[in-house]
């Protein structure tokens, strides 16, 4: 890997334990520590105007990820880069511009938005927070704002109380879009809401994404939604990145057995209910050694339980598996 | 490699789409609700066969839930403002009483709810809460609550049965709190289940366990079940029938397998163009816009949303046909 300094972000071997004390003191006698790795080695870039879609079953890690990317919670090791220095350790003019260059978009929109303060306000709020809007043209940037995520500039005046869950994400657009940002983050941005709802906000995000240039890094369980939004995807797992690549080739040959499970188990029209994927995601608590998926993966041979599979790469794609599965070799 | 689950289908060619097959375990028929102002049911009636699997799909505040509450006696009441019937095996359930209810709820219907933690008691263990209705409702000993509580946890799949038992809901992942629960709802052998979203708050993966389980206790048991679902994609791979309700009233209806592959109703077709595939590459969402439930509002509810409305639309509402395999709703089908 060359010429990395137009990445955004940069995770070089980031982990992320915490330590969750005596939980079973009874067991392990007082003082017993235990840790659980929320993220054990993560690798990851994300370069201007790229999208990466972050996937995997709840518990993988992938709230972990972003709040290391957003400063929220420094890597217990590993180093997390924004523009090359280390995110937790920005200071003044980069810390101010941390904050505007990188927007996030939350999972509870209304739960988010202070529900006294009118959509002019909120939307407004980052632009007064940064400076960066002359008092006399508040009004008309909000107005543009809102025109940008499909509201009426009438909507100004209203509280988010009265709006639609779907009207209340596109405020939280606008207003993540406010302070002009680099990169657009969200995490599960879309749950909840009707698939017609869900549809319109997916284009919406989309096209924003590509008119602007802003890159996104996209957290979903729901690999329609990955595949429509992101070029890129990155397949979680307690903890690691298991498979990663464009998200089409990634989808449509899956190396990892992971990845192939999640694609069953995506419903898929007039297809018969596929064998699903058995069990649940373990606690990251005392990993078994090998593979850390062999407990239920179908494709585990013996020596899956003795070897943890580090993410090779192959070309463009990687992946963390000993036995990975057949794929067409990558066209061109 | 992956096994196909069989699912029963009605055969579309042949098939009488009437809402009223002969063999019927529930016939709704003409089922409105209105409180206050608002006609929150508007004339739905369909039918299920036992052993058969339908699915209620439509937008938030389409009626869904209000359709499965009345079918397990648990709307608000008084029941005032209810109109029409439901004939659960013969028996109209719109004119139970409380009494009638006690030997139905619970026994011969049963039902999942969407959140499985809030549906559950959090001050109980697993074990009090399957152990009673066996008890009060089979009239089961203590011991032989337990046997069986065993055997339905394991029959759920929850690894270590006897052990869980003892354990509260919170102690368990949002998947397996949501297999206690079907495991609860199975303990009477009911004829029919309803499940309200049992999985819009789990993992897909979970979610595939999750409706395969229900399937197969369900088909095992010859017991219908009627899904409250969200993703059409989902309901044409887990149910026969398909009910698309849009404010209060039946859009389109018919075996699933006819609606899904070729819809007519704009409003399906609608839907079904929001559901995203992996190769998905263009999505033309619906526009924004709820239901009126005015009662005294005339026309298509569908008419301020719908790209197809003709004229007459906003006037007249279309009455429920029988075309082409299925019932209709519509003046200006698509195709
Ligand atoms: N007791 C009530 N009084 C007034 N309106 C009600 C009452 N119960 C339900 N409604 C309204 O009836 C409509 C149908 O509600 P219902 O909960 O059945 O929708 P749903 O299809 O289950 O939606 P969702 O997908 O959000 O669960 C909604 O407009 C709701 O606000
Ligand atoms: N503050 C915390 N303390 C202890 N454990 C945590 C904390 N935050 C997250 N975890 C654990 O880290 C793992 C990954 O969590 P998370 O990043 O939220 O996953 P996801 O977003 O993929 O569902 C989970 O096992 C979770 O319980
Ligand atoms: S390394 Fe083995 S157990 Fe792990 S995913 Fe690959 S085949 Fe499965
Ligand atoms: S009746 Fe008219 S408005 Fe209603 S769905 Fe059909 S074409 Fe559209
Ligand atoms: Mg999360
Ligand atoms: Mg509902």
């Amino acid at each position: 890997m060359s010429a990395t300094s137009t990445d955004i972000f940069r995770l070089l071997d980031v982990e992320k334990t915490y330590d969750i004390g005596r939980a079973s003191a009874s067991l392990f006698g007082a003082g017993k520590r235990r840790k659980l790795a929320a993220l054990d080695g993560v690798r990851l870039t994300v370069k201007p105007g790229e999208s990466l879609a972050l996937v995997g079953e709840s518990g993988s890690g992938k709230t972990t990820l972003l709040r290391v990317l957003l400063g929220l919670t420094a890597p217990t090791d590993g180093r997390a880069l924004f523009r090359e220095k280390e995110i937790a350790e920005l200071k003044g003019d980069d810390r101010d511009r941390f904050a505007r260059d990188v927007a996030l978009i939350y999972q509870d929109a209304r739960g988010s938005l202070n529900p006294r303060m009118t959509v002019l306000d909120l939307v407004a709020e980052p632009l007064d927070h940064h400076g960066l809007c002359p008092r006399a043209e508040r009004r008309d940037r909000v107005a543009a704002l809102l025109q940008r995520v499909g509201l009426p500039a009438e909507m100004m005046g209203r509280y988010t109380s009265a709006l639609s869950g779907g009207q209340v994400r596109r405020v939280a657009i606008a207003r993540a879009l406010a302070s002009n940002p680099s990169v657009l983050v969200a995490d599960e941005a879309v749950s909840g809401l009707d698939v017609s709802t869900q549809a319109q906000l997916l284009k919406l995000l989309r096209d924003l994404q590509r008119d602007m240039g802003v890159s996104l890094v996209f957290i979903t369980h729901d690999l329609g939604v990955a595949a429509y939004l992101c070029e890129r995807i990155a397949v979680m797992y307690l903890g690691r990145i298991v498979e990663t690549g464009a998200t089409r080739e990634v989808l449509t040959a899956p190396a990892h057995p992971y990845t192939r499970a999640l694609l069953n188990a995506s419903p898929k029209f007039f297809a018969p209910i596929a064998e699903p994927l058995p069990g649940e995601i373990p606690s990251p608590i005392d990993l078994p050694k090998g593979c850390r998926f062999a407990g239920r993966c179908v494709e585990a041979r013996d020596d899956c339980r003795l070897t943890d599979p580090a993410l090779r790469a192959d070309g463009a794609r990687a992946f963390a598996c000993l036995h990975p599965l057949d794929r067409p070799r990558a066209l061109g | 490699m992956a096994a196909a689950l069989a699912i029963p289908r009605s055969d579309p060619a042949g098939a009488t789409p009437a809402a009223a097959p002969a063999d019927a375990l529930l016939r709704v028929e003409n089922l409105s609700l209105t409180r206050g102002e608002k006609l929150i049911l508007d004339d739905v009636s369909f039918a299920l066969k036992r052993g058969a699997t339908l699915a209620l799909v439509g937008e938030s505040g389409a009626g869904k839930s209000t359709i499965a509450l009345a079918l397990i006696g648990l709307l608000a009441r008084p029941q005032v403002g209810l109109d029409g019937r439901m004939l659960f095996d013969g028996a109209d359930l719109a004119t139970s009483s409380e009494r009638d209810w006690l030997r139905l709820r619970g026994r011969r219907i049963s039902m999942i709810f969407q959140d499985a933690s809030s549906a559950l008691n959090p001050c109980f263990t697993v074990g009090a809460q399957l152990m009673t209705p066996l008890r009060r409702l089979l009239g089961l000993s203590k011991a032989q609550a337990r046997k069986r509580a065993v055997e339905l946890l394991e029959g759920v799949g929850l690894s270590d049965a006897e052990s869980r038992l003892d354990a509260y809901p919170h102690q368990l992942s949002g998947g397996m709190q949501q297999r206690v629960m079907i495991a609860i709802a199975l303990s009477t052998n009911p004829e029919l289940l309803l499940a309200d979203e049992p999985t819009s708050a789990l993992d897909v993966t979970i979610q595939a366990q999750i409706v395969r389980l229900i399937l197969d206790e369900t088909r095992k048991r010859g017991a219908s079940c009627i899904f409250v679902l969200h993703d059409l994609a989902l309901a044409s791979q887990a149910c026969d029938e398909i009910v698309v309700l849009y404010g209060g009233q039946v859009m389109e209806a018919g075996p699933a397998e006819t609606v899904l592959r070729e819809p007519l109703h704009p409003y399906t077709v609608g839907l079904k163009a929001c559901v995203l595939e992996i190769d998905t590459e263009e999505l033309e969402p619906l526009p924004s816009g709820s239901p009126s439930f005015a009662s005294k509002r005339p026309g298509c509810r569908f008419a301020p949303r719908c790209a197809s409305a003709l004229e007459k639309c906003a006037g007249e509402k279309p009455p429920l046909i029988e075309t082409r395999g299925r019932r209709l709703a519509c003046w200006n089908p698509v195709a």
